[in-house]
């Protein structure tokens, strides 16, 4: 007869295993945190269910047949117009029947191959980047390519030269032109902004002077005034005979504003670099653009890629500001599309697309602009 | 003297040399630099006064005593300048600049409790709370402001009833598509005696406070001050308020055959516009608000605790004043994004100063140059405000090192 008989452990009581510890611990630790789990319940409950409902249940998916791929899927058998898509619901079809007007604006249709092609060199420009990231001539493929690249794409989207018909900037619109507007304006402001950071670290002060009234400048009024500026007062800067188009006017603006913004940034960075870099740079006897362009900036560049990334996310955002000037972006499809008479007062549901296309870009830089930032926190600590 | 002798030294210097010489180089490009923008301003003046002349736009700012010609949608801004078709221009810009002042101090109240809520909510130990503020935070954070103004506005205008069924708030305020009807607020007669008796309470209250403060300091003993400061700041007033017979009434919106009648009427374009400012703007406090909390470091609370500090005298005399030193800068800094995003109500037509004045006077009068520069110039003057408010700020609240 054994005394010490091996006994089982009893099982943890209930309360302190699993998803009923998980809820103690996480919803109901308190009676206050139980009262505020129960509100935000209630606060979902009245928002979701709806939400869901306008969006999907009682949505009206009368696509009609669509062509994917070749395959034909049949959606309804009738196609849904504004009068039978019913008013408890969204009204999707409305995004199908206008989409290639949110994507390209007034592009000519049968000339929708050209914005496409640009569309696919950036993203066969993305593929070569990341492959040739580790190859020795690297920074060769991409000068040739970061000059080829505009462009190709200006003769594909504009045309001209017998070879292909001129398509007018007027008619450029949509998603594309969003990208447009935004890529020109990060790209070009990028060297613009880099000048105006060295200028005001610069020791010589009337340069120094002229960078911070700039950027002091820029930073202390919206947009908004700029851009009215460049599209009511800039013609009247330059010669009668200069014809300036509207979309130049608008990409000026936003690119003189936006180095303003890119010179903070880098300027941040050039500040973090330990002094002793600069002396070091001085004492080898490198002059002051050797010093810059061989010792400060590839570092200081480097610290800012976050910020940079951030700022550009914040012009991204801002250029739907072109709508109150009267270029028509993403934004302003919404309201050129629903003017259509076939299709009267569907601003919700453009509004719905635009936002959910616009936060899932957004949404992705964000992240990525924050994993760039671990990436270098990490660095640095090691 | 200094000056001169750099120049004398480089007088003795050959061609070959001056190139070389680093004071020399700093001279010819700081004077290139002068040229350049010269040159340019000058070519842009000189083109300007072409393309003037030429197109025969009328300059100077003598278009501010013209007759405005145009109505204004009535908000606070035309009711203090007493507006109408035939005011001046320059009172369009009044006008315009006291809605800009209060769509951004509406504004930026709503942004920070939201901000401030959010922020605390997305530390919270309830997983769903701090979840649902950190979605709070993606969502509004990452859709354009233009285009949430444009939502709200939409969203107002098809989704709230018609004037004929407005939603009534027991008869005192009304909801529908035209705007929020509020009551308004008239003062009567003595009403003045009721706001001294406030701020007599608030001062007596501050002093009552740095006394008790004293006595600590010289005697270890702590006051609760609570009884004092609710006494003087809500009582006070309040029976000063009823011994002179309520001298406040209220004009309340009356439902008419087409539309309300009185009130305060806020115009849905404010309410669209201020909503989407600070549920944009609240995201960027709540980070701020959250980055500050997360930075003070968590042996503070500790040596609080072991000092013998309670929760709330922790976060009062530890926490607090060191969580706001981080978050205080970027929530000022968006203070100043929110009212710089004001003039996006240049899209759905509430009268701030880009909308009625750099909107319609422009088009009314055509002279884009005085006008823009008006408007930047006032923008500029806020900025510089604010920068001067963040310096005082910063310097406040610098860590005194001994």
């Amino acid at each position: 007869m054994s005394i010490n008989e091996q006994q089982t452990a009893r099982k943890p009581p209930i309360s302190q295993t699993g998803i009923v510890l998980w809820l103690r611990t996480n919803l109901f630790s308190s009676w206050i945190n139980g009262a505020l789990t129960v509100a935000s319940l209630y606060l979902l409950y009245i928002t979701i269910p709806p939400l869901l409902n306008w969006l999907l249940i009682s949505a009206n998916f009368n696509f009609g047949t669509i062509n994917i791929f070749g395959f034909n899927i049949q959606f309804s058998e009738e196609v849904a117009t504004n009068l039978n898509c019913g008013k408890e619901g969204a009204c999707w079809p409305f995004i199908y029947e206008k989409f290639d007007m949110f994507i390209y604006g007034f592009y000519p249709r049968e000339e929708l191959w050209r914005p496409n092609t640009v569309f696919a060199l950036t993203a066969f420009l993305f593929i070569i980047i990341k492959l040739t990231k580790n190859l020795k001539y690297k920074n060769k493929i991409l000068l040739f390519l970061i000059i080829f690249y505009p462009v190709i794409s200006y003769f594909l989207l504009f045309g001209g030269f017998g070879i292909l018909p001129v398509v007018e900037t007027l008619k450029w619109g949509g998603l594309m032109l969003t990208l447009i507007i935004a890529g020109v304006g990060i790209i070009i402001s990028f060297p613009i902004g880099i000048l105006l950071a060295l200028g005001r670290q610069s020791e010589l002060s009337t340069v120094r002077f002229f960078s911070v009234l700039y950027i002091e400048f820029i930073r202390a009024v919206p947009l908004i005034t700029i851009l009215f500026m460049a599209s009511n007062v800039l013609p009247l800067f330059f010669d009668a005979g200069i014809s300036m188009d509207k979309l130049v006017r608008a990409l000026i603006a936003i690119t003189l504003f936006q180095a303003a913004y890119m010179a903070e940034v880098v300027r941040g960075g050039l500040q973090a670099i330990p002094k002793g870099q600069y002396e070091a740079a001085d004492a080898i006897g490198l002059s002051y653009y050797q010093k810059n362009i061989l010792i400060v900036l590839p570092q200081a560049l480097k610290i800012s890629i976050p910020n940079i990334v951030g700022s550009s996310i914040s012009l991204f955002k801002d250029t739907t500001l072109v709508l109150i000037i009267g270029l028509m972006d993403f934004l302003t499809v919404v309201s050129f599309a629903t003017a259509d008479s076939a299709w009267l007062g569907r601003h919700l549901e453009g509004y719905i697309f635009v936002a959910m296309v616009l936060w899932i870009m957004l949404y992705t830089m964000s992240r990525y602009s924050k994993k760039l930032e671990l990436r270098f926190n990490t660095e640095n600590i090691n | 003297m200094k000056s001169l002798n750099k120049f004398s030294n480089l007088k003795n210097l050959s061609f070959k040399e001056l190139i070389y010489n680093n004071e020399a180089r700093a001279i010819f490009i700081q004077v290139a630099t002068v040229v350049i923008i010269v040159s340019l301003f000058y070519s842009i003046i000189v083109n300007l006064y072409d393309n003037i002349e030429a197109r025969g736009i009328v300059t100077g700012f003598s278009f501010l005593g013209g007759r405005a010609g145009f109505d204004i949608l009535p908000f606070l801004g035309t009711y203090v300048v007493k507006f109408s078709p035939n005011s001046t221009n320059l009172e369009v810009f009044y006008v315009a600049i006291i809605n800009t002042f209060v769509c951004a101090g509406v504004g930026i109240i709503l942004a920070t409790i939201l901000g401030l809520l959010i922020g605390i909510a997305r530390l919270s130990s309830n997983y769903l709370i701090s979840r649902l503020a950190n979605g709070y935070i993606e969502l509004f954070r990452n859709i354009p402001i233009l285009l949430q103004i444009l939502f709200w506005y939409n969203i107002f205008l098809n989704a709230l009833p018609k004037p004929k069924n407005s939603i009534s708030f027991f008869d005192l305020a009304f909801i529908n598509n035209r705007g929020f009807y509020l009551p308004n607020p008239l003062p009567q007669e003595g009403f003045i005696w009721v706001i001294i008796a406030l701020i007599v309470g608030i001062v007596s209250t501050i002093y009552i406070k740095r006394h008790f403060k004293r006595k600590q300091d010289e005697t270890g003993r702590q006051t609760n001050t609570l009884t004092y400061s609710l006494g003087l700041i809500i009582v006070f007033p309040i029976i000063v308020f009823l011994l002179l017979g309520s001298p406040l009434q209220f004009d309340y919106a009356i439902l008419g055959t087409f539309n309300l009648k009185g009130g305060l009427a806020v115009v849905p374009e404010f309410v669209a516009l201020t909503l989407a400012l600070s549920i944009y703007t609240a995201t960027y406090i709540a980070e701020a608000i959250r980055s500050g909390i997360e930075a003070v470091d968590k042996g503070q609370k500790e040596a609080a605790a072991a000092i013998g500090l309670t929760k709330t005298q922790s976060l009062k005399l530890v926490i607090l004043p060191q969580a706001l030193r981080v978050a205080i800068p970027p929530t000022i800094n968006q203070y100043l994004n929110l009212t710089k995003n004001s003039s996006l109500a240049a899209a759905i037509g509430y009268p701030e100063l880009m909308s009625a004045f750099g909107g319609t006077v422009l088009n009314q009068v055509g002279q884009a140059i005085e006008i823009l520069a008006m408007v930047m110039l006032v923008y500029l003057v806020i900025s510089l405000s604010i920068s001067v408010l963040l310096n005082y700020v910063n310097k406040k609240m610098a860590i005194q090192g001994r």
